[in-house]
């Protein structure tokens, strides 16, 4: 009984992520079209978008490999399962200890790489600028992420985030330095991961400061579709993160007894989750309208501070241990 | 009983080289030294594989060597396992030669080495004494020397030899003092009467530094790699990974053998050391990694890399050996000697790789090669897999150790030295870093070699090579695969060597519900590499599934878009030196004191434009130059001494004799 509980609820985790991803960049979109004044597309052109990218035919560079064509399952499928690892409203999923922080980082980092190297299939330089721009931020951002990971480890003693959603929730974490250069670290690594202002710019297109877009430049039709997905996936499952880990209030905690109260509960936690999402998604559009793009170059200091948060955040408990 | 097998083994493989070298440059010659190589080496594995966790047997006495000493030859827990990684490495390498080999110009130079290469690697594993550890040490070294200058005509392959056979002196003079230290002024001479005495603490402190010097340099440890990039590319592909993914491992065990089994007692700091030198190992060999161009040369600094990761494992779990952390350290251990076992699986199948395209396109150059996927699918695909190890992504097998040592960093706080406290989090950023830097060398190595389009007309016209190299590269990639899926089974298979070295061993994973791996407990940390897999091929196959069952499957095949601007020339592609650009930007200045500099022609002149890189290799320079400078000044002054009659050479000796006679007595 317990068995099937959670498989139901791991399998609306999954479904509930894919189903919303697109949803937050929609939102995103229009709080940012209403920032500037403009009325912006409906929140759900992005399932209208993706929609229509699936039916359409798929045209093909002639010189595509194989790697091309496989590179957007693959690139979606981590993606996805890493964004179905970090829980959402409920913690204490099923397959939960399958993958921990560290792993889930990885994952997105071999997504990363397939998407990294379909970028350079078709030998384009458009291609090859956006791969290398990539791996340069990537080579930043995931030793700034692991940096953040170590730092609530060593807090919590965990890397699983279940431990450490469970520990957030109970009343003994008190006000810690470390989890606030965490966060701030953890922000900034989100916005590189996810190429949005200051460091790309996901709204453009045939610009030389693009990144992310300059890999997908060649995919059309239903590769399109799945690169979209994953990308929007992303910036859910970063999210997800945040809220996990810092504004954890209303999560279900790991396991109770099925009853009526429970579904209640989860209930409460969907909308918790809901109402974080949005926030979340507002001050992302209020953020990315207050500041301006960065040249490419400027980027590595701006990961480089992450970095160093992040660090410092890990020395300082490596340190204050036992003391 | 096993050794005196395994010593049967080498044996036959010398008579292997014999044969080779009586034979000639008939063509049946390569396959069949080869073939018997790789039967051989499959014997040696199977018996080291047996005898890991079996009773151990005493050791084998041979009259040879030293008349009052003898050799002795034992196979214990910790050499089996080295057994079993240089002697799979031997037997894929030994399979990929029989297609690899007929492609050798000169096969007489590699020929008769190359078996007793592998001979002289498993003798320093068997050996039980000093002096035959020292003699199979020096032979390894000298027929690797042979086999790095099998091509001597060319400049750059006679400067690597030289560097090499300089290098390996050293590193074996500083063994042989460590070997002086640990025998103590009795002369214990066999492992066995080493582990019985007690060092006093410096002299303990001196044979960490000498076998650090004497192995480490092997290895390829910051500052002691510089050779290993020149030589391990030089040789023939096969012994490159020979070198590269096994040789490595035999100074690996080198370290561990001092360090953990004759130096006795370790002090905290020992630890400290090595892990520092692994974490600014681990980085500086990416980075370089990063800025070469020539494939065989990334791949030896790439190793470097790894090298440096292992002996962050190595440092830490001494460091927890000191503080008696038996779990942590069994942690720490295990990590490292999987990452040892992984790396040479997956950098043997990077070289079978570069060996392929070698003899496909006869370009090592980056700048040359291009679109590979097209003309060698089956090569292409299985280095795919090398580089998703390499670069550590899950569920592949470098996923897994890395993922370990990692979780062995986070157990350092526990450490109560403040040095560990305060440098072990900052090695832990160092291997961050260098793992996210070596998932984007690996990006770079195969995008320019094997996607975009051919670069040179060579690269156009490649032909994919035979089926022995395709069998085992295939293999070696679903190998990697394997043990990224299942690593509890490897994990298990290393007990007996951490129970033998620390007194304890990591929790067996085996037996975990769902073959997860659980490290310290299940609350704490826990990765399913199957799980990961299956979910990840799942929904791959559900996504494609539903959109070409649903939607849409039609495609149609265009010329390329490229925002509307197609680049005809293949030229404009990026080039390996434009990806490493921005990288090249953040730690170049630092690091190389990079410098670029473009000569635009003045305006109406039809001159090309030209753009120029330089990279300092600021360890060459203030390191090595100055030595090499020093030698030549101090040869320069001696020169006199050449040219005397034959009075002054007869007082300068007697003027010799009384000076030390003096020393002496003062001494005394």
């Amino acid at each position: 009984m317990a068995l099937t509980r959670d498989l139901i609820v791991q399998g609306l985790q999954m479904l509930l992520v894919v189903a919303l991803a697109p949803l937050v960049t929609g939102l995103i979109r229009k709080f940012k079209a209403r920032l500037v004044r403009r009325r912006g597309p409906s929140v759900i052109q992005p399932y209208r978008d993706l929609l229509k990218l699936v039916r359409k035919e798929t045209v093909l560079a002639e010189n595509a490999s194989w790697l091309f064509r496989t590179a957007p399952y693959l690139i979606f499928a981590a993606t996805w399962v890493a964004a179905a690892l970090v829980p959402t409203f409920a913690t204490g999923l099923l397959f939960n200890w399958t993958a921990d922080l560290i792993a889930i980082v990885a994952l997105l980092g071999s997504a990363r790489f397939f998407l990294a190297l379909a970028g350079m299939d078709v030998g384009t330089s458009f291609g090859g600028i956006g791969s290398s721009r990539e791996v340069m931020i990537a080579s930043l951002a995931e030793p700034a992420m692991i940096m953040i990971v170590f730092s609530l480890a060593l807090l919590v003693g965990s890397t699983q985030l279940s431990t450490i959603a469970a520990f957030m929730i109970s009343p003994n974490v008190g006000l810690r330095v470390t989890l606030g250069l965490a966060l701030v670290s953890l922000m900034m690594v989100g916005i590189a991961e996810n190429a949005r202002i200051p460091v790309d710019n996901p709204a453009t297109h045939l610009e030389l400061t693009m990144v992310h877009e300059a890999m997908a430049l060649e995919y059309s039709g239903r590769h399109l579709a799945l690169i979209e997905l994953a990308s929007s996936l992303k910036l859910l499952l970063y999210l997800s993160l945040i809220t996990c880990l810092f504004l954890p209030w209303g999560m279900v905690p790991l396991r109770p007894e099925l009853s009526v109260a429970t579904l209640g509960a989860y209930a409460i936690g969907a909308g918790a989750y809901a109402a974080k999402l949005g926030l979340g998604c507002m001050m992302l559009a209020l953020f990315e309208t207050a500041i301006a793009k960065m040249r490419v170059f400027r980027v590595p200091t701006f990961l480089g501070a992450a970095l160093m948060l992040g660090f410092l955040g890990a020395l300082l408990l490596f340190v204050s241990r036992g003391l | 009983m096993q050794a005196l097998v395994l010593l049967w083994c080498i044996l036959s493989l010398l008579g292997v080289a014999v044969v080779a070298i009586l034979l000639g440059s008939y063509r049946i010659t390569s396959s069949l030294t080869y073939g018997m190589t790789a039967v051989v080496s499959a014997v040696m594995c199977v018996v080291a594989g047996m005898s890991i966790g079996a009773v151990q047997s005493p050791a084998v006495a041979l009259p040879l060597g030293l008349p009052w000493i003898g050799a002795e030859f034992l196979v214990d827990p910790l050499s089996a396992l080295f057994l079993v990684i240089v002697n799979l490495g031997g037997l894929v390498a030994s399979v990929y030669a029989l297609g690899y080999g007929r492609h050798e110009p000169s096969p007489r130079r590699v020929l008769p080495f190359f078996p007793a290469f592998l001979a002289g690697m498993t003798l320093v594993l068997l050996a039980a004494d000093a002096f035959s550890f020292l003699v199979s040490w020096e032979f390894m070294s000298l027929t690797s020397w042979a086999l790095v200058l099998s091509h001597h005509r060319d400049e750059n392959n006679q400067r690597a030899g030289y560097v090499y056979i300089l290098m390996a002196s050293l590193g074996t003079f500083a063994l042989l003092l460590a070997f002086g230290l640990l025998a103590g002024s009795e002369g214990h001479y066999a492992f066995a009467m080493m582990r019985g005495q007690s060092l006093p603490p410096s002299y303990a402190s001196l044979v960490l530094l000498l076998a650090l010097l004497g192995a480490g340099s092997k290895a390829g440890v910051l500052p002691l790699h510089v050779w290993l990039p020149l030589a391990h590319p030089a040789a023939p592909s096969h012994v490159s990974a020979l070198m590269s993914g096994v040789m490595t491992k035999v100074a690996i065990y080198t370290v561990i053998r001092i360090l953990f089994d004759l130096a006795g007692p370790p002090q905290w700091w020992w630890g400290l050391i090595i892990i520092l030198l692994g974490g600014a190992t681990a980085l500086m060999g990416v980075l370089y990694a990063l800025f070469q161009t020539d494939m065989k040369r990334i791949l030896a600094y790439s190793t470097i890399e790894n090298i440096g990761i292992i002996f962050a494992g190595l440092g830490l779990a001494l460091s927890f050996r000191v503080d008696h952390f038996g779990a942590a350290a069994a942690l720490a251990f295990t990590a490292a000697l999987f990452h040892a076992f992984n790396h040479s699986l997956f950098k043997s199948l990077m070289f079978f790789g570069s060996g392929a395209v070698l003899t496909a396109t006869g370009e090592r150059d980056m700048d040359k090669l291009g679109g590979l996927i097209h003309r060698m699918p089956v090569t292409a695909l299985a280095v795919l897999g090398g580089a998703a190890a390499i670069s550590a992504l899950p569920p592949w097998n470098g996923f897994v150790s890395e993922w370990l040592t990692f979780q062995t960093i986070l157990l350092s706080p526990e450490l109560p030295q403040w040095g560990l406290r305060l440098f072990v989090p900052a090695t832990g950023a160092l291997l961050a870093l260098s793992v996210a830097l070596a998932g984007a060398c690996f990006v770079r190595f195969y995008g320019i070699t094997f996607l975009g389009r051919p670069r040179s007309a060579a690269a156009g016209q490649a032909r994919e090579t035979d089926r022995w190299s395709h069998g085992v590269m295939l293999a070696l990639a679903a190998l990697c695969l394997a043990i990224g899926l299942l690593p509890g089974y490897v994990i298990d298979l290393m007990a007996p060597v951490t129970q033998s070295l620390l007194g304890t061993h990591m929790p067996q994973q085996s037996s975990v519900a769902w073959l997860s791996l659980i490290p310290i407990n299940k609350a704490r940390s826990s990765y399913n590499g199957l799980l990961v897999f299956l979910f990840i091929a799942a929904s791959a196959s559900l996504a494609a599934y539903a959109i070409h069952r649903l939607a849409s499957k039609a495609t149609r095949r265009a010329p390329i878009w490229a925002c509307g601007f197609p680049e005809l020339s293949p030229t404009a592609q990026y080039t390996a030196a434009s990806f490493a650009q921005p990288i090249r930007r953040v730690f170049g200045p630092l690091l190389f004191r990079a410098q670029e500099q473009v000569d635009m022609p003045p305006p109406g002149s039809m001159a090309p434009a030209r753009f120029r890189i330089r990279l300092d290799d600021i360890i060459w320079n203030m390191l090595y130059l100055p030595i090499a400078e020093g030698v030549r000044a101090a040869t320069d002054q001696l020169n006199v001494l050449q040219f005397l009659t034959i009075r002054r050479y007869l007082s300068l000796v007697f003027g010799v004799l009384v000076v030390l006679l003096l020393v002496i007595a003062i001494w005394r």
